[in-house]
């Protein structure tokens, strides 16, 4: 599982870190962030790209 | 999509947790329909959960409310589109700059880190109700002060001014007249006025975003005064009247269906779901405008470009599609990925902050009022109207 972040876009509401807490962060700034260390392929990373309000986060197999 | 005639939006509400029953025609036509506004200017109301995401995120629709041709949804505030708001009301890219100022201080980090606090206020309110007597309008001794206390912390304004700032919040935003709403604003302007200059003049400034953006960004040269108070409004106004409105009828829903707050009462892990529920359920900010700048094609349907595209929330969030049996209140369904937070580069700025007001007041509102209750019968007690946010006018209770 791949995935990125588009901090460009990405308007630090929370939602990633809110829904896959394993997988997502916000910075200090807050934006989205991955965490250093996740546990293999969390399902709920696809919840939380869904749940992004501007689309700053793509899932991919592989 | 069927042809029939425009149903008027918005329209008010009979339950307080349900939409009214004049949107029946609208949920069985998702997920775009003809709607007549107070004025009878026809506009599109988008009523599909999948193309509200779609739409709530596309640039094409814009929020500039000082634009003609944006729609109004009431006569009150067609005089009152003469100034622009911050965040709410620019686009991007203006806005996304105006977002980003803001996020550092409202993350879910900073939301948990101020949960102990937010438990302190509300301890401190029940106190105070239990101390008073047996009952209470939960509105006054508690949805609002809650919040109101925690965003006065936050931005650094000064809580003794609250029935002030409510007061003229509440005018601004249901009048009744547009006379009210233009008072209301000039005086909330000279009041934060008053404030910057207070602040400007702090030799050791205090740490509220208030502070911040005065000290930061004012003196700097930044941002203009007007600027500012148009942050402080919105951050104000939105900060309180939201939350309050969400305690009051999330409490009354609760009361209203003790089957449900039984089992939250019994399980606390329920909890962060419940809220997601309730908030699912109520959409209290149940009519998004939005004006198109270019043509949109959605199916069958064109969207030009000038029209209004109007979402209501609790439309939005009853699709069937999405929520199976939706106007059931259901601590185990997944209810994410509703709209009351709105969605696309606008969702609320402050929802990780109401999310821990919401569960800390209602949870604690239940655990040490155990025997909380109605004092009227329910179809007694008011509800506001559908051309605001969404809540109870007053909510007599006893415990």
């Amino acid at each position: 599982m791949r995935i990125d972040i588009d901090t460009d876009v990405c308007i630090g509401a929370g939602q990633c870190a809110l829904t896959a807490p394993d997988v997502f962060t916000q910075d200090d700034e807050g934006y989205s962030a991955l965490l250093p260390v996740r546990p293999g392929d969390d399902p709920l990373a696809r919840e939380a790209a869904r749940a992004c309000p501007v689309r700053a986060i793509t899932v991919t197999d592989g | 999509m069927t042809d029939t005639r425009p149903v008027a939006f918005p329209q008010d509400r009979t339950c307080p947790y349900q939409p009214p029953t004049g949107y029946d025609p609208l949920r069985a036509d998702r997920p775009l329909a003809r709607v007549s506004l107070y004025d009878g200017r026809p506009a599109w109301l988008v009523t599909g959960h999948a193309l509200a995401r779609e739409l709530l995120a596309d640039g094409r629709l814009s929020t500039d409310r000082t634009h003609p041709d944006f729609p109004t949804t009431t006569a009150r505030l067609a005089g009152v589109r003469n100034r622009s708001i911050a965040l709410l009301g620019v686009d991007d890219p203006v806005h996304h700059a105006q977002r980003r100022m803001m996020v550092p201080r409202f993350t879910l980090r900073r939301a948990t880190e101020l949960r102990p606090r937010i438990q302190e206020i509300v301890d401190e309110r029940i106190d105070a109700m239990t101390g008073a007597g047996t009952s209470a309008d939960l509105v006054t001794a508690f949805a609002l002060p809650v919040p109101s206390t925690v965003i006065c912390a936050l931005l650094g304004v000064a809580y003794e001014d609250h029935d002030f700032f409510e007061g003229q919040s509440r005018r601004l935003l249901r009048g009744p007249t547009t006379a009210d709403v233009l008072d209301a604003r000039a005086r909330l302007d000279a009041y934060l006025d008053e404030l910057i200059t207070r602040k400007l003049g702090e030799k050791e400034p205090g740490d509220g975003v208030l502070d911040e953006l005065v000290h930061g960004r004012l003196r700097t040269g930044a941002m203009s005064r007007a600027e500012v108070v148009s942050f402080a409004t919105i951050l104000l106004i939105a900060g309180h009247e939201t939350t309050a409105n969400m305690i009051s009828l999330g409490t009354f829903t609760l009361l209203q269906n003790p089957g449900r707050l039984a089992e939250l009462k019994a399980d606390p892990s329920l909890l962060p779901g419940a809220v997601e529920e309730l908030m699912r359920m109520l959409s209290i900010a149940d009519n998004l405008m939005r004006r198109a700048t270019e043509d949109i094609q959605v199916g069958e349907s064109v969207i030009r470009a000038g029209d209004g595209v109007l979402f209501a929330p609790s439309v939005i969030n009853r699709d069937e599609d999405v929520y199976p049996e939706p106007d059931a209140l259901d601590w185990h369904r997944p209810a994410r990925h509703h709209v009351a937070f709105g969605f696309g580069i606008h969702q609320c700025l402050g929802q990780n902050l109401a999310r821990a007001e919401l569960e800390i007041a209602l949870s604690t509102l239940f655990t040490r009022l155990p025997g909380l209750r109605l004092a009227v019968p329910a179809e007694e007690i008011p509800c506001k109207p559908g051309d605001t946010i969404q809540g109870m006018l007053e909510l007599p209770v006893t415990w």
